[in-house]
């Protein structure tokens, strides 16, 4: 946050807080009645990801600041969400791609009595 | 010896220490619940049901995490948390306006706010003890306590933290310089990024483990 | 600097206590030392379990003067401490922790780190780390024995070491992830004035990188911590699959976890640490051949840019580790690719050092002969990595004494070559005298040949299959015949390693009573800062009488028409033949 900021600036944030409190519990209600819809699997989970990803957005840029934040802390959030985002991709690759333990197992007990 | 910028922000980064240090702190915890969050992902689609068995030896059957977990509570906690991070960045706002008794009403609301959590917390525990679910019953159970867990002690850092800069703490505020009072607000900045961070947490952690 | 008042000055004025000065400063240099001492003894102790194995190995069974024969289970104990300890309580606290603590600091022009009290916060949750994983040798059925990497299922029913273990490492973990902080923090923040990104010295650029990898690539281990933590405390079965049946008859848990996810949670750590394992060693390696070449680095701005390059890539690689977990096609293709891409920056940076050679004036000091050394051991290294990381090759090979001897020799010969090379370097800096060469050498040469002796035959013994967890050497298995004989070789290079390492330790601390005093503060005549813009050896908290300013890059060697053969980074003269006189401009 600049640190100049005057008491004007201050006061537009806490009306911007209460805006962003407000659609957090919205959201929230959102979600929950969502979830009683019991949608299939894949498109419930997209949309609660969606929801979450909002309101986690909204946190971040407006309670946390980071909408006007200097660039050295953009980069090194960029860094963590790059390897947070190829973790998932790859442990969820990995897992796909993965021979089952138990045919692997008999595969080679197979070639050893042959 | 004084060290460079812990006040003020340094002009060509355009921070002070403490807030770049913060940052890099979440960037961490980003990691670790990320790792969580992996781990939960990698489990799930390895199981081959979800919550799955409810008590092993016995035939029960669940099929949404809504059947085990108290979904209406779990929404009265969010709510809770959410409004702590509003309190929260309200406590900063009025150090901000030079406005102290109101800075220590919002603190103590955000404490009180997440003690509150703490407490509906635990009666949603107590609730999952008195069927005998525990964490070692299924791996849904495992993950629900786990990273609930701690995600609680997340919560219960941060109390610690905000109780002391509601109380010993303010010392540094009631020195009364300017260089002390930007000290003490920055202060409360990353207090409550860490705190807002809390709260992040838990808005993915809600709907991934109570709603699908 | 900016704030005007400095009233803490007074402060460092007057007398502080023993405790207050030794054991809780705030002193990054004191703090350095703490690390370093600590360190040392880590080192040494790991490598004295690692003794008794090699002793167990070339005569299996035969008595150990004072401690009887080993058992299996003592072998098992020994070799997982010997892992942990040599890799988180030894190498990495002295490479990060002391050398980064001590110099970075200095060679930034800055007073401090930026949280001296965090500082001394890290030092302590890793000493306590070092007390908890020790003292579980003395738990019932002692310690860890379920190997460095602590795989489960077999590491979730091991007895209560195990327990131990996870917890030494949550305060480990912790240690380093606020040590990564401070550092990062410390060199974003408190950089001198004109000590722009492409003037810091290499050590610093590759401490930088170091402190990322530790930051982002601890937690997710932490996180496996916890979740084995609680297979073993709460009876949860995040890594035990279903059905597991032990030797006490079917396991009682309700199963339908992964061994698998701790691999993965675990190497992504721990690819990554094996950069933090190496990078500050390139680091000290860069610094002492630039001053003893008297020579600029040869592409300064490539070798950073391959720093990093290989920062990211290595969080990409990591489950190289795994080819043999029945893996598909896939995805073994892309981490046999990135495996290989990786290894071009690694080879960019050696490369670099080896240019840097031609044509130089060398001073050979002993400091420079172990720098030397690092540059074909790192090489051996990395070469037997190559096959490793193609899984064809790899799957004959994996877990067998060739993956011991590749490691080793980056590590060993590598690494601790160049934390040597750091002592002896910077030795003169601390404590204001110098090592004695004659000793130097000695220690130097006999290390050089009796680390070949131990870790050669182990690519050699690994070729045929001897596998790395054998507790008798292989003696069962037909296929170790033809090299089971090298045991003998391996473990009496062992033992005359530990003799070569007397000339290190009598003459460590010989000099620092009776050390040669060095007569001028920049002793080696060196371009960084912490030798030419602070004075030898240091002054308290505070470091620099007058805070510097940059001018110039790092290594102003030889520059054609300056006056001496060195450029020191806070001298204002104007460079105009030099090599990095464009970097100033830009
Ligand atoms: C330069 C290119 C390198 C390549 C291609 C490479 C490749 C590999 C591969 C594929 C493995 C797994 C072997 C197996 O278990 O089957 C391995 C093991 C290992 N490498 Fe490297 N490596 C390289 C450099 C390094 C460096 C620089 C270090 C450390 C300073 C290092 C430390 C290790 C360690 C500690 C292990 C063994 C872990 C264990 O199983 O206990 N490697 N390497
Ligand atoms: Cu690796």
């Amino acid at each position: 946050m600049a640190e100049e900021m005057t008491l004007e600036d201050v006061k537009r944030h806490v009306r911007v807080y209460i805006t962003v409190f407000i659609a957090l519990a919205v959201l929230t209600v959102v979600t929950v009645g969502v979830s009683y819809l019991h949608m299939p699997f894949t498109p419930a989970l997209l949309v609660a990801l969606a929801i979450a990803t909002v309101k986690a957005a909204l946190v971040a840029l407006y309670f946390m600041h980071l909408i006007s934040e200097k660039q050295v802390i953009l980069w090194v959030l960029l860094s963590a969400a790059v390897f947070l985002v190829g973790m998932f991709a790859l442990f969820i690759g990995a897992h796909a791609d993965q021979e089952d333990i138990a045919t692997l197992a008999k595969l080679i007990l197979s070639s050893h009595v042959a | 010896m004084q060290i460079p910028y812990e006040v003020q922000a340094r002009p060509d980064t355009g921070v002070n220490n403490a807030k770049l240090g913060i940052w890099l702190f979440l960037a961490s915890e980003v990691m670790l619940f990320g790792g969580l969050f992996a781990a939960y992902v990698f489990l799930r689609i390895g199981a081959d049901a979800w919550p799955g068995m409810m008590m092993y030896g016995t035939e029960v059957m669940a099929e949404r995490a809504d059947e085990i977990l108290n979904v209406p509570l779990a929404t009265l906690n969010t709510m809770i948390l959410i409004a702590s991070s509003v309190t929260m960045v309200m406590a900063w706002a009025s150090l901000k306006m030079d406005r102290f008794d109101r800075y220590k009403l919002y603190m103590g609301l955000t404490i009180l706010l997440a003690l509150g959590f703490l407490v509906v917390k635990s009666f949603e525990y107590g609730e999952k003890f008195d069927h005998h679910w525990y964490a070692s019953t299924n791996n849904f159970l495992g993950v629900y306590f786990v990273l609930t867990g701690l995600h609680a002690i997340h919560v219960t850092g941060g109390i610690l933290v905000n109780a002391y800069f509601w109380g010993p703490g303010t010392k540094l505020w009631k020195r009364g310089t300017a260089r002390d009072k930007a000290h003490f607000t920055n202060r409360i900045e990353v207090a409550g990024l860490y705190w807002h961070f809390v709260d992040l947490v838990w808005i993915f952690l809600f709907p991934t483990i109570y709603l699908i | 600097m900016e704030e005007g008042h400095s009233h803490s000055d007074a402060h460092s004025a007057h007398k502080e206590g023993f405790w207050r000065r030794y054991w809780f400063s705030t002193d990054h240099k004191v703090i350095g030392l703490q690390y370093g001492f600590t360190a040392l003894l880590f080192l040494l102790f790991g490598f004295g379990l690692m003794l008794l194995m090699r002793w167990q190995l070339a005569s299996p069974g035969v008595e150990i003067p004072l401690l009887g024969a080993l058992t299996p289970e003592m072998y098992n104990q020994f070799g997982a401490m010997h892992g942990t300890i040599m890799v988180f309580l030894g190498i990495v606290p002295l490479a990060v922790g002391a050398f980064g603590n001590y110099v970075v600091p200095l060679q930034i022009g800055a007073p401090d780190m930026a949280f001296p009290r965090l500082n001394m916060a890290s030092y302590h949750f890793y000493f306590w780390g070092g007390v908890v994983m020790l003292s579980s040798f003395f738990v019932p059925e002692g310690a860890a024995k379920a190997g460095w990497t602590s795989y489960p299922p077999l590491a979730d029913i091991e007895t209560m070491g195990q327990t131990m273990w996870l917890w030494g490492m949550v305060l480990l973990i912790t240690s380093s992830l606020l040590g990564a902080v401070n550092f990062i923090v410390t060199i974003i923040q408190l950089r001198a004035e004109g000590m722009t990104f492409f003037r810091l010295p290499f050590f610093v650029w590759a401490q930088f990188i170091t402190a990322f990898l530790l930051l982002l690539a601890f937690p997710p281990l932490e996180a496996a911590g916890f979740l084995q933590l609680a297979d073993r405390l709460l009876d949860t079965s995040f890594f035990l699959p279903s059905g597991l049946v032990t030797a006490d008859g079917p396991l009682e848990v309700a199963g339908g976890g992964s061994p698998l996810l701790w691999q993965h949670l675990f190497w992504f750590l721990a690819h990554p640490e094996v950069y933090v394992l190496i990078l500050p060693a390139m680091g000290i390696v860069s610094e002492i051949l630039a001053n003893n070449t008297r020579k600029p680095l040869w592409g300064y701005r490539l070798m950073v840019a391959s720093l990093i390059f290989l920062g990211f890539f290595s969080f990409i690689v990591w489950a190289h580790h795994m080819f043999i977990t029945g893996m598909g096609t896939t995805i073994s293709a892309f981490f046999q690719v990135t495996t290989m891409i990786i290894s071009i920056p690694s080879v960019v940076i050696l490369s670099a050092l080896m240019i840097t050679l031609f044509g130089g004036s060398i001073r050979f000091n002993t400091a420079m002969w172990f720098a030397l050394g690092f540059l074909p051991m790192f090489g051996i290294g990395g070469l037997t990595g190559l096959p490793l990381g193609l899984a064809p090759t790899d799957i004959p090979l994996h877990d067998t004494y060739y993956v011991i001897g590749h490691f080793h020799y980056v590590v060993a010969p590598g690494t601790i070559f160049a934390l040597f090379a750091g002592i002896y370097y910077w030795f003169p800096k601390v404590t204001g005298r110098t090592m004695n060469e004659t000793l130097g050498r000695i220690h130097f040469w006999g290390s050089l040949v009796a680390m070949n002796g131990i870790f050669f035959p182990m690519l050699i013994q690994g070729l045929p299959g001897v596998s790395r967890r054998l507790f008798d050497g292989g003696l069962t298995y037909s296929f170790a015949e033809g090299v089971i004989h090298y045991n003998v070789v391996m473990s009496v290079s062992a033992f005359i390693l530990l003799l070569f390492q007397l000339p290190f330790i009598i003459n460590f601390f010989m000099s620092i009573k009776r050390g040669r005093k060095v007569e001028k503060s920049n002793h080696w005549e060196s371009t960084t800062l912490e030798w030419s813009a602070a004075p030898t050896p240091p002054i308290g908290h505070g470091n620099f009488a007058t805070v510097p300013t940059v001018y110039h890059g790092p290594y102003e060697y030889s520059v054609p028409g300056h006056e001496s053969d060195f450029c020191p980074q806070d001298v204002p003269v104007a460079l105009s033949g030099s090599d990095t006189a464009k970097s100033v401009e830009s």
